[in-house]
C-alpha cells in the first residue's frame, strides 16, 4: 500500500462525502458475498438475510428463516469466541465471590482477565472479592505429559489456604480436554477435602460447541447443578424476582439494583452482574425469572421452572421505553396494587429526565444510520436506544446466537439439533417434590399465558425494519464491504472490529464493554448513551479522515 | 550413523527383536544407541540387565532444565547407549507429548551429534501410531528407515498395512523410507511365504525370518538378550543374521500400502491353503 492512502488529510478543505451509488437491498446481499468460493457462498447465503415481514392467512408473522449457531468458514476472520470464553468470561467472571480458576497454559487466564469491564461492588472492604485477580495453573509441558490434576488440586488447595472462599470453579481449556484430566472428580475430591468450600468444574474446553454459545450452556448447567438450591431457608422481601442475563457491564446491574430497590421489588439474585454466591444459592425462592439476554441464560430459567416452578419472563432494560414496559410487566405479574402504584411512581420521576434529554439531542441524531453486531441479545435491545433518539438499524446481526433470537422462541420446534449442539450436555430436569411451588401472583395466570405473557421472546426480525440486512456471524470481508456500500454513521461491535471499523472513517461504539462508558440500563443509563452516541456520530474528527477508497 | 525405527502391532515383540539385534550388531562392533519410546519404558531391559534406567521426562521433572546426557543415557550390553523417553502412567496426561520433549530433549543435549560416533540409533516405538506424538520419530530429520515387526497373523499385518499408510505420508514430507518387515514368527500356517508375498505387495521386503524359540523367553526371564546369555545357541545366530541383513541393507522404499480387500485376499490365499488342499 503506498504511503499516500495512509491519510493525510488536507484539514482546509474537508472532502465530498462518499456518495453511495444507490444499491438495493439485493445488491448490496450479493455484493457482501460475490467473492467467496462457492461453497462458503452457499453457507453465508444462508446466514444473510433481507428482512420480509408477512402476515400468513391467520395473521401472524412469517420471517425469513436463517442459518444461526453453525460452524463458522475457516478463513473468513469471525467475531465469536470461544467456549471457555463463554463460560468463564461471560457467566462466571462478573460474579465477585468464587475463585475461578482457569486450568492451563496460563494465556487463558491472562487474557480473559477484567477484559469485559463487568464491575461489582462489594458492601465493605472485607467482603470477597476477586474479579481483581486472576487465577490459573499454569500449566507447563510437563503437566500436558504426566497430566494436570494434581497441579490443580495443589492450586485448589494454595487459593483455598490463602483466601477461604466459599465457591472455587475450575474451568478447563482446551489442553485439557485432549489430555483427558478428569477436572469434576479433582473438584470433588478437593470438596470433601476443604469442607466448608464449593468446589465445582466446567468442562468448557475452547473447542467445543461452535462459539462462545456453548459456553454459556455449559455455565448455565454448572451453576444450576451446584449453587442454585443450596439455601434451604426462604429469603426475606417481597416480590422476589431473579434478573437474569445481566452482566454488570460498565455499571448497568447498579442502576437496576437501585430501580428495582426504588419500586420495592425484592432482587435475590442477577445472574450474574455484580452477583454472590449467596445469591446463586437463593435464586429458586424467586418468584419470578425475568430474562434479559435470552441466548445466554435461557436454559437456567427453564430449569428453575421445571425444578422449582416459578415462570420467567422477557424483559429489556436497555432503553427507556422498554425499561418501562417491562418494569410494568413485573407489576403486572404480581398485580398488587401497591407495587403497581410504586412502579408507577418510579417512571413518572425518572421519565421527564429522559424526554429532555431526547429533545435536545434528537435534532442531531434523527435520521442517522446504526448497524449492530454484537453478542446474542445485545444487537437486539440496542436498537430501541437508537430508536429513542431517532436512529434507524439498516443492518444488525448476532456472533453466537441461534434462531430463536432471531425469529422468535416460536421456531424452537424447527431448530435441528445437529451434532454439535448434541455434544453439549443437556440437563434432563425433574420437579422437586419439596420446593416445587405454583406461581405466586394476584393475577389471573392463565389469561397472562393464553397472552403469551411468559417465556415469550419474539427475537431480533420482528422488531426489525423491511428490507433490514440480518447476518449472523458477520465476517470481516461483509462488515468491510457493508460499511463502505452503506455508510452507516454509527458501527456496534467489539474491540476486534474497533479500529478496522474506525480506519474507514465510521466510529465504532463497542458493546460488550460499552469501551469506557456506561451504564446505559434503566432510564439513567439511556440518558448516558444518547449522549455518547451524540459524541461519536456528530464527531468532526471522522470527516478529517479519508477512508482508503475515498 | 544410520536412524531407524522398530514399529508393529502392539505385543508383537518390537523390543525384544530389537534389544536381539542390536546385540548383535554391538557384537559385530557397531556403537549403537536405543532410545524406547515407550511410557512403560522397558525398551531397554534386557540390555541394561533390569529396568534401572532412569527416564528422560522423569529426569526432566526433577532436575527441571539442568539435564546433562549421562543423566539420562546408560550404557548397557556391548557398549550400546540406552534412552528410555518414559511417560505418564496408563490413563493420564499425554505420552504422545512426552515422546516430543524426550526426543527434542536429545536433539538439544548432542545425542546424535557427530562427536558421539554413533553408526546407529534405534528408535523402538510403542505399538499403533495412536497420534502424532508417536509419529515422531518418523518425521523428517529424525529416523530415515523403518522396519515393521508382524507374524503371519492377520491383525498383526493388518497394523502393519496400517503403518504403511503412515509411512507413505512422512515419506512424502521427509526423507523416511520401509527398509522391511522382519517376521516374528507365531508358527502360523504358510507364514513366511505369506510375509514375503506382503512384503514383495507393499514393495518391499521380508529382511528376515526370526523363528519361534523358547530360548528367547529363556533369556528374556534372565533380563538378558538371546546373546549375551548364550551366545551359540541357534536363535543367537538367527539374530546374527538379521543384524547383517539390516547392516547390508540397501532397498529402501515408499511403501504401496495394500486395500483391505487385497489384505483379505493374501490370507485367504495363504492361511487357507491346507485347508483348500
Amino acid at each position: 500500500m503506498s504511503t499516500e492512502r495512509i491519510n493525510t488529510p488536507d484539514l482546509n478543505t474537508p472532502s465530498e462525502p462518499f456518495v453511495v451509488e444507490a444499491l438495493t437491498a439485493e445488491q448490496i446481499k450479493e455484493e457482501l458475498t460475490r467473492q467467496y468460493p462457492s461453497k462458503v457462498k452457499r453457507k453465508r447465503d444462508k446466514q444473510i438475510v433481507l428482512n420480509e415481514k408477512k402476515k400468513d392467512e391467520s395473521g401472524s408473522l412469517t420471517l425469513p428463516v436463517i442459518n444461526a449457531n453453525t460452524r463458522t468458514s475457516p478463513g473468513i476472520i469471525t467475531q465469536r469466541g470461544c467456549t471457555y470464553a463463554g463460560c468463564k468470561g461471560v457467566i462466571m467472571g462478573p460474579t465477585r465471590d468464587i475463585i475461578n480458576i482457569t486450568h492451563g497454559p496460563i494465556g487463558c487466564g491472562y487474557y480473559s482477565w477484567l477484559t469485559r469491564r463487568n464491575q461489582t461492588k462489594p458492601p465493605t472492604e472485607e467482603h470477597d472479592n476477586y474479579i481483581p485477580y486472576s487465577f490459573s495453573t499454569d500449566m507447563q509441558d510437563e503437566n500436558i505429559i504426566f497430566g494436570g490434576e494434581k497441579k490443580l488440586k495443589a492450586a485448589i488447595k494454595e487459593a483455598y489456604e490463602m483466601f477461604h472462599p466459599k465457591a472455587i470453579a475450575v474451568f478447563a481449556t482446551c489442553p485439557v480436554g485432549l489430555i483427558g484430566d478428569d477436572v469434576h472428580q479433582a473438584c470433588r475430591e478437593m470438596k470433601r477435602e476443604l469442607v466448608d468450600c464449593n468446589v465445582f468444574a466446567f468442562s468448557c474446553e475452547g473447542y467445543k460447541g461452535v462459539s462462545q454459545s456453548a459456553g454459556h450452556h455449559i455455565a448455565n448447567n454448572g451453576v444450576f447443578q451446584n449453587m442454585v438450591g443450596n439455601q434451604t431457608k426462604e429469603p426475606k422481601g417481597k416480590f422476589k424476582i431473579n434478573l437474569l442475563g445481566e452482566y454488570n457491564i460498565g455499571g448497568d446491574a447498579f442502576v437496576l439494583e437501585e430501580m428495582f430497590e426504588k419500586c420495592g421489588i425484592t432482587l435475590l439474585s442477577t445472574f450474574s452482574g455484580n452477583s454472590t454466591v449467596e445469591q446463586f444459592e437463593q435464586a429458586h425462592w424467586a418468584e419470578l425469572n425475568c430474562v434479559m439476554c435470552h441466548r445466554s441464560i435461557n436454559y437456567v430459567a427453564d430449569m428453575i421452572e421445571k425444578k422449582y416452578g416459578a415462570p420467567w419472563i422477557k424483559v429489556n432494560f436497555i432503553g427507556a421505553k422498554a425499561t418501562a414496559k417491562s418494569l410494568r410487566k413485573i407489576a403486572e405479574f404480581f398485580n398488587d396494587p401497591d407495587l403497581t402504584e410504586r412502579v408507577e411512581n418510579f417512571i413518572t420521576a425518572e421519565y421527564p429526565a429522559v424526554l429532555k434529554a431526547q429533545a435536545e439531542i434528537l435534532p442531531r441524531t434523527e435520521g442517522k444510520r446504526a448497524m449492530l453486531f454484537v453478542g446474542g441479545s445485545r444487537a437486539h435491545s440496542y436498537q430501541e436506544l437508537f430508536s429513542e433518539i431517532g436512529m434507524k438499524t439498516i443492518a444488525a446481526g448476532y456472533e453466537f446466537a441461534h434462531r430463536d433470537d432471531y425469529e422468535g422462541r416460536k421456531v424452537l420446534p424447527d431448530i435441528k439439533v445437529d451434532a454439535d449442539s448434541r455434544n453439549i450436555e443437556e440437563l434432563t430436569v425433574e420437579r422437586d417434590e419439596e420446593l416445587y411451588r405454583e406461581p405466586k401472583t394476584n393475577a389471573d395466570l392463565e389469561s397472562l399465558k393464553n397472552r403469551d405473557f411468559f417465556e415469550n421472546y419474539k427475537g431480533m426480525m420482528a422488531d426489525m425494519g423491511e428490507k433490514a440486512m440480518i447476518i449472523d456471524d458477520v465476517s470481516h470481508h461483509e462488515a468491510e464491504k457493508l460499511i463502505e456500500m452503506c455508510q452507516p454513521d454509527i458501527f456496534c461491535a467489539g474491540i476486534k472490529e474497533k479500529y478496522a471499523v474506525q480506519k474507514l472513517g465510521v466510529p465504532c461504539k463497542q458493546l460488550h464493554s460499552y469501551d469506557y462508558g456506561g451504564p446505559y440500563a434503566g432510564f439513567q443509563g439511556a440518558i448516558q448513551f444518547y449522549s455518547d452516541i451524540d459524541r461519536m456520530v456528530n464527531s468532526k474528527v471522522k470527516d478529517m479522515i479519508k477512508a482508503p477508497w475515498e | 550413523m544410520r536412524k531407524i525405527a522398530i514399529y508393529g502391532k502392539g505385543g508383537i515383540g518390537k523390543s525384544t527383536t530389537t534389544q536381539n539385534t542390536v546385540a548383535a550388531l554391538a557384537e559385530m562392533g557397531k556403537k549403537i544407541m536405543v532410545v524406547g519410546c515407550d511410557p512403560k519404558a522397558d525398551s531397554t531391559r534386557l540390555l541394561l540387565h533390569g529396568l534401572a534406567q532412569k527416564s528422560v521426562l522423569d529426569t526432566l521433572r526433577e532436575e527441571g532444565e539442568d539435564v546433562e546426557l549421562d543423566d539420562i543415557r546408560r550404557e548397557g550390553y556391548g557398549n550400546c547407549l540406552c534412552v528410555e523417553s518414559g511417560g505418564p502412567e496408563p490413563g493420564v496426561g499425554c505420552a504422545g507429548r512426552g515422546i516430543i520433549t524426550s526426543i527434542n530433549m536429545l536433539e538439544q543435549l548432542g545425542a546424535y551429534e557427530e562427536s558421539e560416533e554413533l553408526d546407529y540409533s534405534f528408535y523402538d516405538v510403542l505399538g499403533d501410531v495412536v497420534c502424532g506424538g508417536f509419529a515422531m520419530p518418523i518425521r523428517e530429520g529424525k529416523a530415515q528407515e523403518i522396519y515393521i515387526v508382524c507374524s503371519g497373523e492377520m491383525m498383526a499385518m493388518y497394523a502393519a498395512n496400517n503403518i504403511c499408510k503412515g509411512i507413505m505420508k512422512f515419506a512424502e514430507s521427509g526423507g523416511v523410507r520401509l527398509g522391511g518387515l522382519i517376521c516374528n514368527s507365531r508358527n502360523v500356517d504358510n507364514e513366511k511365504e505369506m510375509i514375503e508375498e506382503f512384503a514383495k505387495q507393499l514393495g518391499t521386503q521380508m529382511i528376515h525370518f526370526v523363528p519361534r524359540d523358547n530360548d528367547v523367553q529363556r533369556a528374556e526371564i534372565r533380563k538378558m538378550t538371546v546373546i549375551d546369555w548364550n551366545s551359540s545357541c541357534p536363535q543367537a545366530d538367527e539374530y546374527r543374521a538379521l543384524a547383517a541383513n539390516i547392516d547390508a541393507n540397501k532397498l529402501f522404499v515408499v511403501p504401496n500400502p495394500l486395500q483391505v480387500e487385497q489384505l483379505e485376499e493374501l490370507l485367504m490365499e495363504f492361511g487357507l491353503l491346507e485347508g483348500v488342499a
